[in-house]
């Protein structure tokens, strides 16, 4: 009864069976893939701690089922870089200090990602409004925003991951 | 006379429990406080790296771990730096005298020629070939503290006072493995509890077969009087499970709180312990005029931003359970009684989750995987719950009533002060006699704990702040412990600080207001207390405060201080908002006196997220009540978002002072009683209840 899905995540194709192709996304990542850093926040695609690149667009993957991701492009928060190339973004949130427990920061490097690709040189509001499908609860947005700022001129300066 | 050692090295007293040397150049820093997202551990390296002159780097920390790390209690109460912290300096100021002491004997010289560099020991100011690593087989650090060693002075310190990175702060920006929810363990379960509705109720019948049917994957059923747990190796079959069983488990004896009990005024008709606290209620005849103003607040929820998860695994007589509670110490003691077995065959251990901001599900979580760990020998249990399961079944904080009464001089200035309060427990840790959700189903529940709040010398919980710090010659509190209310309440930062500053801060403006006074003015010429006033004329000189801004404008300003359980640090705070039909926050300013600051960065970022999370509670949190709870999610529980947090300036009063002082908390008082008096300045009326929703808003108005 097993079934097989393929799709790519952080650029490299991988090949999921399992029994229920309507596991959500977000239960793949993180049981079959190994990939803990996008996290289970609530469940209903309210929060933001579940935020992946879908095709290039961010998107909760907490309720979403495997199959509908087959032939995609997943990226994830270990996608983005890691500690000795960190991606922009990541190396603006250590220098900001911009985040409390944290557990909402994956996905909030998601969005913030998502949106520094379309727009290169966002407003404070415009990073606000992009940010409001993830909750912090801690109160580290105005951080956060800074950071999202700051990696937003790193990027435009040239930096690069 | 050696001096008093801090309560908690007082406690435990043998330094093999806070320092060790496990290898060359390494050093291990043990603490019984544990990370929330606070930043504590990094600030207790900071402080192990200072005292002990070794570099940041050689320190790994091990915190909350009944194994090895001294008991420290709860990590709360915006204690862990102003105790936890001055117990783990004078500490490590022990263990240094003795190594010097030791390398004195080694070298042949005197102690005082001694310095010690990155772990390394000179005379004279060169090496000697001799460190920490060289020495310690020499030295018994199981031996105690004695209070001899005498702490750095402030001047000589170089790490504590600098803005330290944060350590945790890397792996959670790369994704890494680091929360309990990330924790894997050859063959085992997850789990989820069908929750007994309430103490009481009890199963009527479960439809097996429908669960299995719904879960698409093998469950197992484990069940204990009224605890009913679903159990299976595949998580998501066991999540499908957990949700088709709200149908298919019919529970009786079901008492479902109703929307009358969901506001703070159903509080007054209930039964209470009351206590009065203060001076005799005598003063009466030295006020010429009255004053009196109710407050109110709703219940909150903690609502942290990850649901609550537990882990463990009973072996061989022995059971180790993974949580991320407050509390290690005292989780291992209620499981004990729960569980029946003796403390020393329970080993707790914490793990990082999310935010908690104080007692929300983490001991549960923590308590249901020990029950079923310990009805599946050998297998490790993993349980997570639901975020609606964390939104129904976390302790609220209590709704609360705050009456204030004054009696006032000819210059309008109170010479009498009553703060009247009406609130249930603050109080419902496990250690202090609240019982493990879980228990109250399996067969002989514990009994309900006695009526409790924490005590004063604590800070007290509904108490907490209820007494100005003002000079004011006569102060009492009245408390009113309700005792039966439909659900378990305990504590959430700040306890009853935030409903109480508020209270007696719009009641200051509202004072000051009734002599034409600024609000300023009037704190300052009722406050002798020198670093009241610095922080209240700082912030003042931050927003540029105006005195006599028109009012009633829809764009206002508001001022509030406190000093959090009057011991604590000392904030004040400004907010511009305007109002329309709701509020808007524009900008907050505040001003925080915090003593000694072990890292200035890691305090602003405490600061700011008080600020923030007590603007949310004030303008939208409030836990609804219909035929059960239901602020089950973050659409039906909405929190403050990105596009409307207010800008925020900080500024620390450096003291210089050899004490430091919690801060964690003290930013929710004054922020509360701020947006208060702002929006009572932008609307030309005064709304005392919380939260500012449009419905207040709107009827405020058309009472004026």
């Amino acid at each position: 009864m097993s079934k097989t899905i393929e799709f790519s995540v952080n650029g490299k194709a991988v090949s999921v069976s399992l029994d229920n192709e309507e596991t959500p996304l977000l239960d793949v990542l993180r049981s079959k893939l190994g990939l803990v850093g996008t996290r289970f926040g609530c469940g209903l695609e309210q929060c933001g701690c579940c935020m992946v690149l879908i095709d290039g667009a961010p998107e909760k993957c907490c309720t979403k089922p495997v199959w509908s991701v087959a032939g995609k492009q997943i990226v994830t928060v270990e996608g983005l870089g890691e500690a000795r190339r960190p991606h922009p973004l990541q190396q603006a949130f250590l220098d900001e200090q911009a985040g409390q427990c944290v557990y909402c920061l994956a996905g909030i490097l998601i969005s913030a990602k998502a949106l520094l690709d379309k727009n290169p040189k966002p407003s404070r509001a415009e990073i606000a409004q992009a940010l409001d499908g993830n909750i912090c609860r801690c109160g580290s947005h105005n951080r956060i925003i800074r950071a999202v700022e700051k990696a937003a001129a790193a990027m435009r300066a040239g930096a690069k991951r | 006379m050696n001096a008093p050692l801090p309560g908690p090295l007082n406690d435990n007293p043998n330094l093999d429990r806070w320092v060790a040397f496990p290898s060359p150049g390494k050093v291990t820093v043990l603490t019984g406080r544990v990370e929330l997202g606070q930043g504590v551990l990094t600030a207790m390296a900071q402080i192990a790296a200072d005292e002990l002159d070794i570099a940041m780097e050689r320190i790994t920390i091990r915190s909350g771990d009944t194994e090895k790390a001294p008991n420290e209690g709860y990590t709360a109460g915006s204690q862990s730096i102003q105790f936890g912290g001055v117990a783990l300096r004078q500490a490590c100021a022990e263990i240094r005298a003795l190594f010097i002491e030791q390398a004195a004997r080694v070298l042949g010289c005197k102690a005082n020629e001694l310095s010690i560099r990155d772990g390394s020991f000179c005379r004279n100011g060169t090496s000697t070939g001799q460190d920490y690593w060289t020495l310690a087989g020499a030295i018994d650090l199981t031996c105690k503290a004695t209070g001899a060693a005498v702490r750095k002075p402030v001047a000589d310190l170089k790490t504590i006072g600098t803005s330290s990175a944060r350590l945790d702060l890397p792996a959670k920006v790369f994704g890494d493995s680091i929360f309990i929810h990330d924790l894997q363990f050859d063959g085992m379960v997850h789990a989820r509890v069908v929750r007994q509705p309430n103490r009481g109720a009890t199963i009527g019948a479960i439809d097996e077969d429908a669960i299995r049917r719904a879960a698409k994957g093998n469950i197992e059923f484990v069940r204990s009087g009224n605890f009913l747990a679903l159990v299976g190796d595949n998580e998501t079959a066991v999540e499908a499970a957990s949700l088709a069983a709200a149908s298919h488990v019919v529970w009786q004896n079901v008492e479902a709180p109703t929307p009358v009990q969901q506001e703070a005024n159903w509080l007054l008709q209930r039964p209470a312990v009351d206590r009065v606290f203060g001076a005799p209620d005598t003063a009466n005849a030295q006020g010429k005029e009255r004053y009196e103003a109710t407050y109110t607040r709703g219940y909150l929820a903690h609502a942290s931003i990850s649901p609550s998860c537990g882990l463990a695994l009973y072996q061989d007589g022995k059971l180790t359970v993974w949580t991320h509670c407050q509390g290690v110490y005292p989780l291992r003691g209620a499981l004990a009684k729960v569980l029946k077995l003796d403390p020393s065959a329970i080993a707790v251990h914490h793990v990082q989750g999310s935010g908690c901001y104080g007692h929300n599900g983490a001991d549960d979580a923590a308590a249901d995987a020990a029950i079923i760990a310990m009805r599946k020998p050998g297998q490790p249990v993993r349980v997570r719950w639901r975020r609606e399961e964390e939104f129904i079944y976390e302790p609220k904080t209590p709704a609360m009533i705050v009456k204030v009464r004054t009696l006032l001089d000819e210059a309008g200035k109170p010479t009498d002060w009553t703060q009247e309060i009406w609130s249930p427990t603050h109080n419902l840790r496990p250690g202090a006699g609240g019982n493990l959700l879980g228990a109250l189903a399996l067969p002989d529940p514990p009994a309900e704990p006695p009526p409790n709040d924490v005590p004063e010398a604590n800070g007290g919980g509904a108490t907490r702040n209820a007494e100005p710090l003002y000079d004011i010659p006569a102060k009492r509190i009245l408390h009113h412990l309700v005792t039966e209310v439909p659900v378990r309440t305990s504590a959430l930062r700040g306890l009853g600080a935030m409903p109480n500053v508020f209270a007696l801060e719009c009641c200051i403006d509202e004072l000051a207001a009734r002599v034409g006074k600024d609000p300023v003015q009037y704190r300052l010429s009722i406050t002798a207390d020198a670093r009241a006033r610095a922080v209240i004329e700082k912030v003042a000189a931050m927003a540029k405060w105006k005195a006599d801004a028109p009012p009633s404008t829809g764009r206002g300003r508001g001022i509030a201080f406190a000093r959090y359980k009057n011991r604590a640090g000392y904030t004040a705070v400004v907010v511009d908002l305007s109002v329309d039909e709701e509020i808007r926050l524009h900008r907050v300013w505040c001003a925080t006196d915090a003593g000694l600051v072990v890292n200035p960065d890691g305090v602003l970022n405490q600061l700011e997220g008080g600020i923030i999370q007590s603007a949310s509670w004030v303008l939208k949190e409030q836990v609804r009540f219909d035929n059960g709870i239901a602020s089950t999610d973050w659409e039906t529980y909405p929190v403050l978002k990105f596009s409307e947090v207010p800008e925020i300036e900080i500024e620390l009063i450096n003291t210089q002072d050899e004490v430091p002082l919690g801060v964690g908390e003290v930013t929710a008082g004054p922020t509360a009683a701020a947006i208060g008096n702002a929006v009572s300045h932008a609307l030309g009326a005064r709304i005392r209840d919380l939260p500012l929703t449009r419905e207040r808003i709107m009827a405020a108005l058309l009472k004026e």
